[in-house]
């Protein structure tokens, strides 16, 4: 914001001064040149004659899929029980081992500031960074492909998630009501019992019936690497082209997460 | 029964919070710690549980020095100090049995007060002590339900059931409407002439501190520049503690009160 | 009370659920669940036994992570990914500007409502990875497909949260604006949009590093970006390439992350 004086003697206002404005300006050009270098790197991998031949290929694919294959729901049941497996027991394990690493990495509960803390900061970053389905590729190797890979794919990749936001809430815990836990004479479990916990446990268990809901979603494409679940039945449908299957599935899946959504917006608002 | 000599507290950044305080406190005498704020009234009380550690000096409490107590002896020293604070302090989310319960964890292991199964004894007496309080019906309430009036009261259970020889009182009455602040300053000094407590209460009101205690101790940036009754409590020598300002409304105002409760009372 | 004094009263912690009925129904709900989940997960146990030696080779590539020998398609591969990353937070973020005004109850007609929160329900419930599918058969293989589908998926976070904010926004700071005779345009430019403005750019800050994530596992179906690279990696057990992948990817993830924190910290 800047007001100056003009020539002629009447107060100018003008929302920056000249060097604010140019600063914007070249924000805004470096901005635009970035997104431009990423357009053309884009745009140079990308054949172009099939670009303008999407509206017709989509159109021709949902002509096909239209209307879903019903009779094969009959065969989804099952792949639908292991995706909600898959979310549930995934979000459950991660759960169980996200506790202790969260007051470990909290800075008003670890025990050592310069030795543990950062470790278990550092297991919260790398579980965050790699998708789940980039650990169940990695079970699957590892463990062979089902429904237990994409368990604990889910497992790792939310104890990050629970873990993170966990460990923040107990950094933002009102002092006050700890150290009246102290001045009792407690023990240092009993403060955390007292003072810690009852002031946690809405923000946890918020969190965990978030994380299922997001679980729910991820947990239906795990089974495109072979880790169990709906995605197996995507996969094979669509490499045979069996496009009325894929609209029943896309169906499934959307009904799946929009009841685990309303599912977990009922239950945090029961717990708040 | 508590005895501070030379007790001080310099704080990381220089400044000193206590300086080279030394006072004597007899059974079942109850003080009021006055002094303009940042003076170190509440520093100084959280420096005798150790809630804030203490630079030099010693404070003795029936013969046993507190200032150089280990982690599991402090937990044991902490028992017989009540604390009561300001904001309440009671953990919001609990039940206000659990909440006054909560003063008997130093006695209790740590499984049996995960699991609640609190020994009966201690059970009666939380029922006992919140009749005696007033907040008799309350048990199964949330703390954070309550009026402040009433969680000080939960406050006040709290730091009782412990069985303390000495009660540490931070501005109990600060975030209260005068009179419910009267209410518990009575309540407070009945229930340590009661049980024989010495008590120290932080409080800037000073008419409220002249209402209700035997002695006063003023403290001026982590001095001690007063000591004595509250009568010899003149305006030279509030002005002393707190700086200029005209003393004889507030004076005036302690009169008008007493007359209040008085008929209150009646 | 006095009757209290005599015989000792008990306490008990007040169960969590008041409703016994409810809560043995869910206690034993949750636990017949459990066991059923359980016993259905098929378990091959020699399997997994014989793969903990694989495991263990992995995490110990981990200390070896090898980023020369096939450093040239990791690096082009983070480069594609970071691309559309870019790109797609860009094109994301703008549009969802219309479609979250579209989708706030308070400042958009019905109809406009509707299909807005219709795009925004479908876009949140579909895993990029789904949409990314659809986009290599559709686009063909390549980053453009894996751009359309992060795109898709960044406008129904960003549009989400935009309308939820602009629901929660002060109702009074619009009046105000609208009461001086401003047009639709200059009502949200002047009273609406001051509102929601700092809390769009660091949600759309915290999307770049997550569609950063995502950029990295749409190559698994063909869309582009490093995830290709690594599917290869994993394909042909080579975990030390593998390692050195998700290494570059955390140490990506983490720079963004902080950086994006600063950002965010300067605006508040």
């Amino acid at each position: 914001m800047a007001v100056f004086t003009s020539q002629a003697g009447s107060k100018i206002w003008q929302r920056r001064d000249r060097n604010a404005q140019l600063l914007v300006w070249a924000g805004w050009m470096a901005g635009i040149m970035v997104f431009m270098y990423c357009w053309q790197q884009i745009s140079r991998a990308t054949t172009w004659v099939f670009v303008m031949d999407a509206p017709r290929i989509a159109d021709d694919i949902l002509t096909r899929a239209l209307p879903p294959r019903w009779s094969y729901m009959e065969q989804l049941w099952w792949p639908v029980w292991d995706t909600i497996n898959i979310a549930t027991i995934g979000t459950a394990i991660s759960i169980i081992i996200a506790v202790p690493i969260a007051f470990l990495a909290a800075s008003n509960t670890t025990p050592s500031k310069y030795f543990i803390r950062p470790v278990a900061l550092f297991i919260i970053v790398g579980s965050r960074s790699i998708n789940s389905i980039i650990w169940a590729l990695l079970l699957v190797t590892i463990i062979g492909p089902g429904v237990l890979a994409g368990t604990i794919a889910i497992a790792l990749r939310s104890i990050g998630f629970v873990a993170k936001l966990l460990y923040e809430a107990i950094e933002e815990i009102d002092r006050n009501q700890i150290e009246a836990i102290t001045a009792t004479g407690a023990s240092r479990w009993q403060e955390i019992a007292y003072g810690i916990v009852p002031q946690i446990m809405p923000t946890f268990a918020g969190i965990s019936v978030f994380r299922w809901d997001i679980n729910i979603r991820e947990s239906t494409v795990l089974g495109y690497v072979g880790a169990g679940g709906i995605g197996m039945q995507l996969q094979a449908s669509m490499n045979v082209l069996a496009w009325p299957q894929v609209a029943l599935i896309l169906l499934v899946i959307l009904v799946a997460v929009v009841i685990s959504e309303w599912v977990s917006a009922k239950v945090r608002g029961a717990i708040i | 029964m508590l005895r501070l000599e030379n007790f001080t507290k310099r704080y990381l950044t220089g400044d000193l919070a206590v300086n080279n305080v030394t006072l004597e406190i007899p059974t079942g005498q109850v003080v009021a710690l006055i002094g303009p704020s940042g003076a170190g009234k509440s520093t100084l009380i959280r420096c005798i549980n150790r809630l804030v550690e203490p630079t030099s000096g010693a404070a003795i409490l029936d013969d046993i020095n507190l200032t150089v107590l280990g982690s599991s002896a402090l937990r044991k020293a902490r028992r017989h100090m009540g604390m009561i604070f300001q904001e309440y302090a009671l953990v919001e989310r609990l039940s206000v049995m659990e909440n006054v319960l909560s003063g008997r964890l130093g006695y209790v292991g740590f499984w049996r007060s995960w699991f609640r199964k609190f020994p009966q004894s201690d059970i009666d007496e939380a029922f006992r002590l919140m009749e005696r309080v007033g907040i008799a019906d309350m048990a199964d309430k949330r703390a954070d339900a309550l009026s402040g009036g009433q969680r000080q009261r939960v406050g006040i259970a709290r730091a009782l059931i412990q069985n303390p020889k000495l009660l540490l009182v931070d501005e109990p009455t600060a975030s209260l409407d005068p009179k419910t602040a009267r209410q518990i300053m009575r309540l407070i000094t009945e229930l340590c002439a009661e049980r024989g407590l010495a008590a120290i209460v932080n409080i800037h009101d000073v008419a409220l501190a002249q209402m209700y205690v035997e002695r006063v101790i003023g403290l001026r940036t982590g001095e001690v520049v007063f000591d004595g009754p509250p009568e010899d409590l003149t305006p030279e020598v509030l002005t002393d503690i707190y700086g200029e300002e005209d003393w004889e409304a507030t004076i005036e105002e302690v009169e008008e009160n007493g007359e209040e409760i008085a008929e209150a009372v009646a | 009370m006095s009757e209290s004094a005599a015989a000792p009263r008990v306490w008990k912690k007040p169960p969590f659920i008041e409703n016994p009925a409810l809560r043995w129904g869910l206690i034993i709900g949750f636990t017949v669940y459990f066991i059923l989940a359980f016993a259905s997960m098929d378990i091959n146990w020699i399997r997994v036994y014989e793969g903990l030696d694989r495991g263990l080779k992995f995490v110990l590539s981990f200390m070896k992570p090898d980023f020369i020998s096939r450093g040239g398609a990791i690096f082009e591969g983070i480069v594609e990914s970071l691309v559309m990353t870019v790109a797609a937070t860009v094109v994301g973020l703008i549009m969802s500007v219309p479609i979250g005004l579209g989708a706030a109850r308070n400042i958009s007609v019905l109809p406009v409502y509707l299909l807005c929160r219709g795009i925004i329900t479908v876009s949140r419930s579909l895993n990029e990875i789904i949409v990314a599918l659809f986009m290599v058969a559709i686009f063909g293989f390549g980053p453009f497909a894996g751009f359309i589908a992060l795109a898709f998926a960044s406008i129904g976070f960003l549009a989400k949260l935009l309308a939820e904010e602009i629901e929660g926004a002060e109702k009074s700071q619009a009046e105000a604006v609208r009461a001086t005779g401003a047009s639709w345009m200059q009502w949200i430019n002047y009273g609406i949009q001051p509102q929601f403005m700092p809390r769009l750019i660091g949600l759309s800050m915290y999307r770049l590093d997550s569609n950063f994530r995502h950029s990295s596992v749409v190559g698994l179906v063909g869309a582009g970006g490093i995830g290709a690279t690594l599917n290869t990696a994993f394909d042909r057990y080579e975990f030390d390439t593998a390692s050195a992948i998700i290494l570059t990817i955390i140490i990506i993830v983490m720079a963004l992350e902080y950086s994006s924190s600063l950002i965010r910290a300067r605006l508040q």
